[in-house]
């Protein structure tokens, strides 16, 4: 039986500028980070959390050059799946977000049935969803 | 693929994400391109590169794909939902989610109830397919342009 997600992936363009993002902007702790020749294997978690995401970027030796410049279109447009987290003050993070520089928000945090969520976009095009989970009356609206 | 490419892809998803938010307000061209940082005429034929369609058509079907959301998940009236969602005529709305969707508004209020689904993935999943060549008339969304374009 499977216990636990143990380890997720993100495409990013650049692993340095995708730690300082998840890290130092979105909150996230650094987790592993080791390197063996040119590999070097990057995660941030959420803190506290077990479940580490790995910051992988397209190229070589997992990718030849013209899937890893496929893979780089994908991301720049947004094509690439994403990541969603809770929190448990959206409001609060969207403004701490704001006051941290970010500001390719997709949405602004708004009520559903289910909670309220917001959206923000990586660096790179990737989707990152936040949810602050909980029935919210009246919610349905565009 | 060259860095100028994928900064021109990111900039153009940061336009197309500005669609996504402001969609119910009364969006132009000129102004959506410039989030890009581009002219009007570069966004246009970029954006259709890019993502297969033009920002009008891409505005158009996220515009109906919100009020199929509010014609399933609300009951205001389909005039209500027409403003809510950007258009500035009912004519116009039925028209083109009938072009688009198949069928009039009130039609698929009837045959569709709420779905239980996160709104992201509503968002993200939902936007009906309009067929080629169909819906191109009625926006107020740079249509000239978009024509030029299509």
């Amino acid at each position: 039986m499977i216990t636990k997600l143990n380890v997720a992936s993100i495409m990013v363009l650049n692993k340095e500028e995708a730690l300082d993002f998840y890290v130092n902007k979105l909150g996230l702790e650094k987790g592993q980070d080791v390197k063996q020749g040119s590999y070097r294997w990057l995660t941030v978690r959420v803190p506290g959390d077990v479940t580490e995401i790995s910051l992988e970027e397209p190229g070589p030796p997992v990718h030849d050059e013209a899937t890893a410049a496929q893979l780089r279109e994908l991301i720049t447009k947004g094509a690439l799946g994403g990541l969603v987290f809770k929190a448990d003050d959206i409001r609060g993070l969207y403004e701490t977000l704001k006051s941290r520089g970010v500001t390719d928000f997709t949405q602004e945090p708004t009520d559903h049935f289910y909670g309220t969520d917001m959206g923000v976009r990586d660096p790179f095009g990737n989707a990152i969803r936040i949810l602050q989970q909980g029935k919210v009356p009246n919610a349905a609206k565009a | 693929m060259s860095r100028e490419v994928e900064d021109l892809n990111r900039r153009l998803l940061r336009a197309r994400d500005a669609m996504d938010r402001a969609y119910a307000e009364p969006l132009d061209v000129r102004a959506v391109a410039a989030v890009a940082y581009i002219s009007e005429a570069h966004f246009i034929r970029s954006f259709r590169t890019v993502f297969g369609e033009t920002p009008h058509r891409y505005l158009q079907r996220r515009r109906v794909e919100r009020s199929m959301f509010l014609l399933r998940e609300t009951d205001r009236s389909v005039t209500d939902i027409c403003f809510d969602v950007g258009f500035t005529s009912r004519g116009t709305f039925v028209r083109t989610f009938r072009e688009i969707v198949g069928e009039a508004p009130s039609d698929y209020r009837m045959g569709n109830g709420p779905m239980v689904a996160p709104n992201c993935y509503q968002m993200w999943a939902t936007r009906p397919v309009v067929a080629a060549g169909a819906a191109r008339r009625s926006s107020s969304f740079g249509d000239a342009a978009a024509a030029t374009a299509s």
